[in-house]
């Protein structure tokens, strides 16, 4: 009897405390590149700025670690999961058991393949939308003029690299001015970047007719940039560069006039999870299911430096 | 001594020439050679020069794969060397510093390898992926993740620079497999591995202390993995932990293969290892050169590789043999200058040995 009424006091005061300070369990797949640890910093930073207390679980590209730090978090009562799921599918039986304890649960940077019902919302870039972005850019900058373009992609076969691969062609269709030349995988690496870069120069005539670079990813036209340079041609004027992602280099890059556009994917996927979340437990509202983040053009008119000041502590 | 060096690696070099027309057939420029700011520009500089890295590597490699071994860290010894070398110059040492640093730390790794397979005696495979799988993580503590870049002249000219309008890494191999291959062949120590590869035991009765000698020789293939990691770093100004050197083992091995060497120690030779890295590079070229879809990459890749082993193979050179034999095509005096079935005939000759005991057993 007496330890029933102590654990009612000490629940009745432990509970307005609670909805005061909230608490968010972060299961992070790893640190495999950059913008996964520059994701990390963000939400970390983001959570310290909501006052809300983040459990973080680094689960090392392994799934089973995810679900063990999903029901870890389920056992220790948080009030909602961030989720950057591994692979897509195999989720229904934890996040299941997420719905049945009454705990929301949103997806950061990729989508799980699930009932609709079991996840809160997912917070996602459109990575075709990336590509697409790109070209636009290319589009403006050539104007009519005909121009050949050479293509690094990323990792053959990853959904990143069909996605921006997808968008960057939608984009230039209807500009028969415009042509993809070359396209080769540079495996998303700045080594394999500058290898290809060597031999498209060498392939078009020392470089004479290439016109503009598309990369599937920054690092990728960080290799390629050092490649035109050696052949002796100035990237940014004599080949024009455009890529995604928006690292800290690739600003620098911008700055000193080597290259000439990126396509920011925003490593702060938890904001948008936050807002989301601070409206659901105000009043209750529910959040789309999709909550796609910004795409921010980079060009040589933005303010690169205060992008790289902005980011070169983020761990990218 | 040259001419016997020629008849042995006769067959890679046919190949590579072979495979050279390939790239000349895709892209007619392939052979020009220019001179673009100081710096000699090709086709064929490329192949030499990005050829560096899987030639380091395959120096040290044939050498641990003579004494029956195999070296499967290289990559990631590439990338601890990468970050170590891209740590000490961003802290503000000297880039001789960090080169020397780099290779200590190669020099380190090659000799836990060592103390894992000749004292411990582990199988040389498991002993090596430790370090394979930690490897890795290392360099990525040490550069925390991200890709550590620098500008140090002296480090930069390493990877990406030229010394007499010739870039600097193809000195770097060029200069590294002469010394090795002076010191493993006007010495004894060539005779020893390959003693110690065919039977251990009976070369420690001979006295040859193969602890030590194998011990050596992972040293020197981890020394040889750091300059591959240097140059890498070099190339790109700036060390990628996460990709510096990844599934480079596997390139090394293969270019040891494609030279003909046997994965079951014994006889060696490093040109032929060499000769076998410019293969698998000019391929690489042919692929790039291709402009084709890049799904088609790993299948091309691979349909080289298994012609090359195939035509490599003893028992299609015995059955080859035998044809030409039997046709009456064959004289002692031709089969002289025929240069591939003189080589491996013995050798086929003893597989087939070993087969013929192993099937007449049951």
């Amino acid at each position: 009897m007496k330890i029933l009424k102590t654990l009612l006091i000490s629940a009745a005061v432990l509970l307005p405390a609670s909805a005061m300070a909230k608490t968010v369990g972060f299961s992070q797949i790893g640190s495999e590149s950059g913008w996964r640890a520059a994701e990390t910093a963000v939400t970390k930073s983001d959570a310290k700025k909501e006052g809300v207390t983040l459990k973080f679980a680094d689960a090392q590209q392994k799934q089973e670690n995810q679900i063990k730090a999903i029901r870890g978090f389920i056992a220790q009562g948080v009030d909602a999961i961030f989720l950057a799921p591994v692979v897509a599918t195999g989720w229904d039986e934890v996040l299941g058991e997420a719905k049945d304890a009454d705990i929301p649960v949103i997806l950061l940077d990729r989508k799980v393949d699930a009932p609709k019902d079991l996840y809160m919302t997912a917070v996602t870039s459109d990575t075709v939308h990336e590509g697409e972005v790109a070209g636009d850019w290319l589009k403006k900058a050539v104007g009519g003029k005909p121009c050949k373009v050479v293509e690094l992609q990323g990792t053959t076969g990853a959904s990143v690299t069909i996605d921006r691969k997808k968008g960057f062609a939608e984009a230039i269709a209807d500009a028969s001015n415009i042509k993809i030349i070359r396209s080769q995988t540079g495996d998303f690496t700045r080594a394999q970047g500058k290898i290809v870069m060597e031999s498209f120069l060498k392939a078009e005539d020392g470089g004479k007719d290439i016109c503009a670079l598309y990369a599937h990813n920054d690092d990728m036209a960080l290799g390629a940039i050092q490649a035109i340079k050696e052949a002796g041609l100035k990237p940014g004027k004599d080949i024009k560069i455009v890529s995604v992602d928006s690292v800290p280099d690739m600003h620098l890059a911008i700055a000193h006039g080597e290259s000439n556009a990126t396509v920011e994917l925003t490593p702060d996927m938890a904001g948008p999870a936050f807002e989301a979340l601070k409206a659901y437990w105000k009043d209750g509202t529910m959040p789309p299911k999709w909550i796609q983040t910004k795409s921010t053009l980079y060009t040589q008119d933005s303010d690169n430096m205060a992008a790289y000041e902005r980011k070169k502590d983020l761990g990218y | 001594m040259i001419l016997t060096t020629l008849r042995r690696v006769a067959p890679q070099l046919i190949i590579l020439a072979l495979v050279l027309l390939l790239n000349f057939a895709m892209f007619p420029g392939f052979f020009r050679v220019e001179m673009h700011n100081g710096r000699l520009f090709g086709n064929l500089i490329d192949v030499l020069n990005r050829g560096a890295p899987v030639a380091l590597l395959s120096v040290g490699m044939t050498l641990v794969i003579a004494t029956r071994g195999i070296d499967l860290s290289v990559g990631a010894v590439m990338a601890i060397a990468g970050a170590v070398a891209a740590s000490v110059v961003t802290g503000g040492s000297d880039w001789v510093v960090a080169v020397l640093a780099a290779l200590g730390a190669g020099a380190l790794c090659g000799l836990w390898n060592g103390v894992l397979v000749a004292v411990l005696r582990i199988q040389p495979i498991v002993a090596t992926l430790v370090l394979m799988v930690a490897g890795r993580g290392i360099a990525q503590l040490l550069t925390h993740g991200a890709i550590l870049t620098f500008n140090d002249p002296g480090l930069v000219r390493l990877g990406g620079g030229t010394i007499l309008h010739v870039p600097t890494p193809i000195w770097i191999w060029i200069v590294l497999a002469v010394v090795v291959g002076l010191v493993v062949r006007r010495t004894a120590l060539g005779l020893l591995i390959e003693a110690t590869g065919i039977n251990e035991r009976s070369a420690r009765l001979a006295g040859i202390n193969a602890r030590v000698l194998l011990i050596a020789v992972y040293l020197v293939t981890g020394l040889c993995a750091a300059l591959a990691g240097i140059v890498v770093a070099g190339d790109i100004r700036g060390a990628d932990a996460n990709n510096a050197g990844l599934w480079m083992e596997l390139d090394a091995i293969l270019a040891v293969v494609i030279g003909g060497n046997s994965l079951l120690g014994g006889r060696f030779s490093i040109t032929a290892s060499l000769i076998g890295a410019l293969i698998i590079q000019s391929v690489n070229s042919a692929i790039l050169l291709s402009g084709m879809p890049v799904e088609f990459n790993l299948v091309i890749k691979a349909l080289i590789i298994i012609a090359i082993l195939v035509i490599q193979s003893p028992r299609v050179n015995h059955a080859l043999y035998l044809l030409r034999a039997s046709s009456g095509a064959f004289s002692p005096g031709a089969s002289r200058g025929a240069s591939t079935p003189r080589n491996t005939a013995p050798r086929s000759a003893a597989s087939r040995t070993d087969h013929t005991t192993e099937e007449g057993r049951p």
